[in-house]
């Protein structure tokens, strides 16, 4: 007979489910997510993954995991530290066990602490038994075992219902959230149509697992995490990568130009190039490349034809495009480039997470090639990202970088689907008349005369009738574009291309600081991921009675106007990158303040606490 | 709609005012003056003709045709040309690129391009020489070549560019040389008649770095005797009297015999259209250099799907099924919910 369990409610929750790469941790943590959404929680993920396609099943190597932090107020981060872990196998556990902080709960599927699962994870002994967990709140829950016995009555053979063990996970873990149980039922038999066997494990083990926790008696307390007081509007949760994608697709509708992404596979920017591949009904055309050369040159052939023309990748494939880059630079045409950063050099750690690549972007490319760059700070916002990116591009017939990373393109939040009308109009113009007269006095077309405001030069496509012109890579005489060796000349290209790009107006250019009472010492100033953990860093020392300001920059190039005179009222001003100081760099020389670097190369973003210990550290010093 | 028919255009309409800046002598002169004066014929019009090219003598050739034009990044004009074509299949687009630009640089992209079959027409121009950086060793150099980078002779092994071609699986394969107007109009008009990837060899002099080395075979005074001339529907034979014939031996190999000998019954007939590339690439493979009779003409050109007509059917499929894309309906495939 059961035990009554009490509730508690509590304002947020961070939960990670940790297993192996077969054990189906991401889709838990995703259908947990996704129940939470439902329920009006504010929520942030972070799926961390291995690189490795096969790990050896049961090592270390071989550990998935899926981190979700939800709760019923504005969060930005996906927590620092699980309050609760689920951990399918001894790997699991190990491999988690060092950010959990004591007084965590810890739930094991005992089932797999056998002597081998745990010489696989390097366990000489059972930390189930040693002791070595005393300061958590272990419940060991024999999942395995369990799931089979459910699903031998649905006629379920012992090593296909082992892999509905997840569910069973999945099941605790609702129950103790109190989730309702409808929507996993409901999506289990809907993803599972085709599947009468494994739909059936599936079910009885979610709700094997859900009783488990109602009748066990080893769980007296469940938790409640209420609803966050959103916006009132239609929400979904959407990763970086998606969010991109989509940003991409409206661009195209926006500026009624057809799509065309030229990409090569990488990790972990591959899942826009799979985005886009699907939405054919927008006119979409994918290429996927031979090369990450070849994606961004059929990208820029693409667009001196009159698409909005994106490439996607990853570091490494940002270096082999430099010279097609600085191609679209002198070519002067529109073009996205779509840097989905992760930690390098060379092949580095390719799921993981860092923003080493801003210097790269302003500065990767031989001869002076100004590119504007954008970075946006969170997954939703990855969608805005694109759009402004391609209305710079078609605006100012420039090549544009967008440098998301690999945790915001994995990552998830809850986005407020927009309203269609209200996306911004970023119709462009093709030149469709000659701009100029030749000695003879015939009308003709001068491709590199410029528009005195933007200093864009006209876009000619092919088909339009005596507008043929020739561009290329050589350097152009200003204003006729043909070919010109003259050194003056290209002094005057040279600084009007660097003009052009320094003057980008972009509602994404205004300086702001989030600094409440007016008159904090310190200002945090970051740039791309880093928002959610300095928002949340900041509001700690907000809520210890302290004061810090917060400023991002979305704009890195150019940097948005009025930042220095910003930066120069702090006595202070720190900033955090995944990185050894790039932003710091910039800013030091272009505003010579004395800005101090805050660095993290180990693949995972920062946590909220490391940004709090830094700003305290400095208003230790400045009292 | 109305039918509007092409203006009458003559080679001055096709070609820019910028002067060109070949060595004088160089073979390009002549290549250039074969397009500008096939172009009026091909019933075309300016703007909606592009040459795209690469690196290199050869890919200077866009700054002289009064199109549209691309002079990109060496090696790359097939893959910029592949997103243009793709993209705008009403274009008529030409990739004008040189052996080290299409074979050593852009090896990758050429390959890529022809096995796609986007709708391009690839001219290569073939010196067996870097010329704009004064004389190195090509990709297509003979065999221990003397050059300034091999003082003692270069160890690569040749390509041969029509064997390549057809061996990625390209759908239009042909050779000529600047020396034959004639031949090179008609090759270049059949590879423009054929939708998909055509890949066409000019042999082409390098009179500065490399002059003279097909004057064995392109000569006046050889090509009877060094030329083997491909023509479809027709015995595959050369010689003053037309006395030599390619023949295919018992073991399946290709040579040349004397038809007297042989006998009239045993001369292959030629056949671009076969499906099997075998004879193709066997004729291709015939000549192993300039010092051997070399086969010249349309080897191959046979149909198969083009690539942005592929790419083209899907998006019109996908909308027929689904309608025309709506951002509003997008933001909703994935699971939303409501927050009053
Ligand atoms: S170097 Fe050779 S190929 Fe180049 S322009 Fe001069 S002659 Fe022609």
């Amino acid at each position: 007979m059961s035990v009554e369990s009490t509730t508690e409610k509590i304002d947020r929750v961070v939960v990670r489910f940790a297993g192996d790469s077969g054990d189906g941790m991401q889709l838990t943590g995703d259908r947990f997510t996704s129940i939470s959404a439902a329920l009006g929680n504010d929520l942030a993920t972070f799926p961390d993954y291995p690189a490795e396609i096969r790990a050896p099943a049961g090592t270390l190597a071989g550990v998935s995991a899926f981190q979700v932090h939800i709760s019923d107020h504005e969060i930005s981060t996906h927590g620092d530290a699980p309050n609760v872990l689920v951990a399918m196998n001894p790997a699991g556990l190990r491999a988690n066990i060092s950010i959990m902080e004591p007084g965590t709960m810890i739930i094991v599927n005992s089932d797999a602490f056998e002597e081998r699962d745990l010489a696989k994870a390097g366990y000489s002994v059972n930390p189930l038994h040693d002791g070595s967990l005393s300061a958590y709140s272990v419940f060991e829950v024999p999942m395995t075992s369990i799931t089979t016995e459910v699903c031998k009555e649905a006629g379920v053979k012992p090593r296909d219902a082992e892999r509905s063990k997840n569910f069973f996970a999945l099941g605790l873990v609702s129950w103790l959230f109190i989730r309702p149980t409808e929507p996993t039922l409901t999506w289990i038999a809907e993803r599972f149509a085709s599947k009468p066997q494994v739909a059936e494990a599936n079910t009885r083990a979610f709700r094997a697992g859900y009783d488990f926790g109602e009748t066990a008696e080893l769980f007296h307390q469940r938790y409640e995490v209420t609803a966050a007081p959103f916006k009132s509007g239609e929400y979904i949760n959407i990763t970086g990568n998606t969010a991109t994608a989509w940003g991409l697709i409206a661009a195209s509708q926006l500026s009624k130009l057809p799509l065309f992404l030229g990409s090569y596979p990488i990790t972990p920017a591959s899942d826009i190039l799979h985005e886009l591949s699907k939405r054919k009904e927008f006119g979409v055309r994918t290429f996927q490349a031979e090369d990450e050369i070849a994606g961004i040159g059929s990208a820029i052939g693409a667009a001196f034809g009159g698409s909005l023309a994106v490439t996607t990748t990853s570091g490494p494939g940002m270096d082999l495009k430099a010279e097609a880059i600085g191609l679209a630079v002198s070519m002067e045409l529109p073009l996205i480039i779509i840097d989905v950063q992760r930690a390098g050099p060379s092949t580095g750690l390719p799921t993981k997470v860092e923003q080493a690549d801003l210097l790269s972007s302003l500065y990767g490319r031989h001869g002076e090639s100004p590119v504007p760059v954008i970075a946006p700070k969170t997954p939703a916002e990855c969608f805005d990202a694109a759009i402004e990116a391609a209305r710079i591009a078609v605006t100012y017939r420039t090549p544009v970088i967008v440098l998301t990373d690999a945790y915001l393109a994995n990552g998830t939040e809850p986005w407020r689907v927009p309203a269609v009308e209200d996306l911004p109009d970023i119709t462009v113009e093709f030149a469709t008349q000659p701009n100029g007269t030749t000695a003879e006095g015939e009308p003709t077309f001068y491709p590199y005369m410029r528009d005195e405001t933007t200093l864009a030069r006209p876009w000619a496509v092919p088909g339009t009738p005596g507008l043929e012109h020739r561009l290329g890579g050589l350097e152009k005489a200003d204003g006729k574009g043909t070919v010109s060796y003259d050194g003056e000349n290209h002094e005057v290209m040279t600084q009007l291309r660097a003009e052009k790009v320094a003057n980008i107006v972009s509602s994404l250019g205004e300086a702001s600081v989030d600094d409440v009472t007016g008159d904090a010492t310190v200002a945090v100033l970051g740039w791309g991921s880093t928002y959610g953990a300095i928002n949340a860093g900041v509001q700690r020392i907000r809520a210890a009675g302290q004061k810090a300001a917060q400023i991002h920059v979305e704009l890195l190039n150019p940097l948005p106007e009025g930042l220095g005179e910003i930066l120069k009222r702090y006595d202070t001003v720190l900033v955090p990158e995944l990185n050894q100081g790039q932003l710091v760099k910039l800013v030091r020389e272009k505003y010579l303040i004395d800005a101090k670097g805050i660095h993290k190369m180990r693949g995972v973003p920062f946590q909220a606490a490391e940004i709090e210990a830094f700003i305290l550290e400095s208003l230790g010093e400045n009292s | 709609m109305t039918v509007t028919s092409v203006p009458i255009t003559t080679r001055k309409d096709w070609s820019t005012d910028q002067e060109v800046r070949w060595c004088p002598g160089c073979g390009d002169y002549s290549i250039l003056a074969a397009v500008q004066m096939l172009l009026p014929d091909l019933g075309v019009r300016r703007e909606n003709t592009v040459f795209v090219s690469g690196i290199g003598c050869a890919s200077r050739f866009p700054y002289y045709m009064n199109t549209y034009g691309l002079h990109t990044i060496h090696g790359r004009a097939p893959a910029i040309a592949t997103g243009l074509a793709t993209s705008r299949p009403d274009l008529d687009v030409w990739v004008i690129c040189g052996d080290g630009d299409a074979l050593s640089i852009g090896g990758n992209h050429l390959i890529h391009a022809l096995r796609r079959n986007v709708n391009v027409n690839i001219l290569m121009f073939n010196n067996q020489i870097y010329g704009l950086t004064k004389g190195q060793y090509s990709p297509t150099s003979e065999q221990g070549k003397i050059t300034k980078s091999t003082p003692f002779g270069s160890l690569d092994h040749p390509f041969n560019p029509v064997s390549l071609a057809i061996g990625a699986e390209a759908t239009f394969v042909a050779r000529t040389h600047d020396m034959d107007r004639a031949h090179m109009q008609e090759t270049f008009r059949r590879a423009h008649e054929h939708r998909g990837a055509s890949f066409v060899e000019v042999y082409q002099n390098c009179n500065v770095f490399n002059d003279g080395i097909f004057s064995t075979i392109t000569g006046k005074e050889n090509r009877a005797s060094m030329l083997i001339p491909l023509v479809d529907g027709e015995q595959i034979r050369f010689g003053a009297d037309r006395e030599f014939g390619v023949i295919q031996r018992s073991d399946g190999h290709l040579e040349v015999a004397e038809v007297a000998s042989v006998g009239e019954d045993k001369v292959l007939i030629h056949n671009s259209k076969a499906e099997n590339a075998g004879l193709a690439f066997a004729l291709s493979h015939l000549s192993s250099g300039v010092t051997m009779p070399t086969p010249i003409g349309v080897f191959r050109d046979v149909q198969r799907e083009e690539y942005g007509d592929q790419m083209n059917q899907q998006l019109e499929e996908a909308q027929a099924k689904r309608g025309t894309g709506d951002l509003a309906k997008l933001f909703r495939t994935l699971p939303s919910w409501e927050i009053q």
